[in-house]
């Protein structure tokens, strides 16, 4: 199954870079960050609302080993994400224009084009 | 690039809300055609592989950071809406899971971030493609290119955001050129990592590249004979 291969080989990859390297990121400023402390604008910026949330600004409250947190944090956010967009894109895929079918079926139906063209 | 709170006024804030909403719902229509039977996880996998990418801050010049932002890259791969919406889902998971760019600033920052780079990176991509081999190594230099001027054009877009509602008074002049300056480096390594990322799927499964998936070597009309049918090596 090369297509399982594939998502399950860039999932592993996801949650290492997620989990593992994230833990040595630069700390640095951003571009943005930086540009906008330099020229005075970072002071206009407002306290998060959620700043008080258990993972705000990728740690864990309560977890102080600060690599462990942000791979916690990050392998956290990958789930959500991944969970998240693949239920936005089967509801997208499900709520398709099917002209042959009523909407709202569960059953998804054909492709209206066909995947692969050869010409 | 995720702007805080703060930074953009509210009235500003607020069309810049409706501006990303229009965008996203044209999206929404565009992704429907996209999105082929079986998709969905690997449309889900795009997004959460940008959130990944966008935790690694790599440095570039003078004490600043940069990371991915991903929109060239999800187009590639998925298409160019359902790319932008990988990106949006991204964002939107970082405001509200951890705090990172502000509530108000969703509207701007899936603007410049997610609407943005697929607009420009994708269609670049593509023209790019038709003066390119048609080759694993041409898609990479394809999106390397395509990657790195979205990373400019959504940092001018900003700025241009941030000319009609800033909330300091500084000169436009200066910012637009620091922001582009920067962003022209943090584009370097969006390129790198969009090209090695493309490369990489492309080697295993070059007919799940959305943007290439036109394009792919026929085996059939190839001077060197094919082994067997349906399996493109890059």
């Amino acid at each position: 199954m090369r297509k399982g291969r594939l998502f399950l080989g860039g999932l592993l990859v996801t949650l290492v870079v997620a989990g593992l390297i994230s833990g040595f990121a630069s700390a640095a400023p951003d571009g943005l960050e930086k540009v906008t402390a330099d020229k005075g604008v970072e002071e206009q910026a407002k306290p998060h609302d959620l700043d008080d949330s258990p993972f705000a600004d990728y740690g864990v409250a309560g977890l102080t080993g600060e690599r462990l947190a942000t791979g916690i944090a990050g392998v956290t956010g990958v789930l959500v994400t991944l969970a998240a967009g693949t239920l936005l894109f089967t509801v997208l895929r499900r709520r398709s224009p099917q002209p042959a079918q009523p909407p709202g079926e569960g059953q998804p139906a054909q492709a209206a084009d066909p995947p692969r063209e050869e010409d | 690039m995720h702007a805080p709170d703060g930074f953009i006024d509210g009235p500003t804030s607020l069309a810049m809300g409706a501006v990303a909403a229009a965008g996203l719902a044209v999206c929404v229509r565009g992704a429907r055609a996209e999105l082929d039977e079986r998709a969905a996880p690997r449309a889900g996998l795009a997004a959460a592989f940008v959130f990944a990418a966008q935790m690694i801050n790599f440095p570039v010049a003078g004490g600043t950071s940069g990371h991915l932002l991903g929109g060239t890259l999800a187009a590639i791969l998925v298409g160019p809406y359902t790319g932008a919406l990988c990106v949006a889902v991204v964002l939107i998971v970082q405001a509200l899971l951890f705090a990172d760019g502000g509530l108000t600033a969703l509207g701007t920052n899936i603007t410049t971030m997610a609407l943005i780079t697929t607009l420009v990176g994708y269609p670049l991509f593509r023209q790019l493609l038709r003066v390119l081999p048609r080759t694993r190594g041409g898609a990479a230099v394809g999106a390397f290119i395509a990657a790195l001027v979205s990373v400019p054009c959504s940092a001018l877009a900003f700025v241009a955001v941030y000319a009609v509602g800033g909330t300091a008074p500084i000169p436009i002049g200066t910012f637009l050129t620091a922001m582009g300056a920067v962003h022209v480096l943090i584009g370097i390594g969006e390129g790198v990592i969009t090209a090695l990322t493309v490369s990489a799927v492309l080697a295993v499964r070059p007919d799940l590249v959305y943007g290439v998936r036109d394009r792919l070597p026929v085996p059939e009309l190839r001077i060197r004979p094919a082994p067997a049918p349906g399996h493109g090596e890059g």
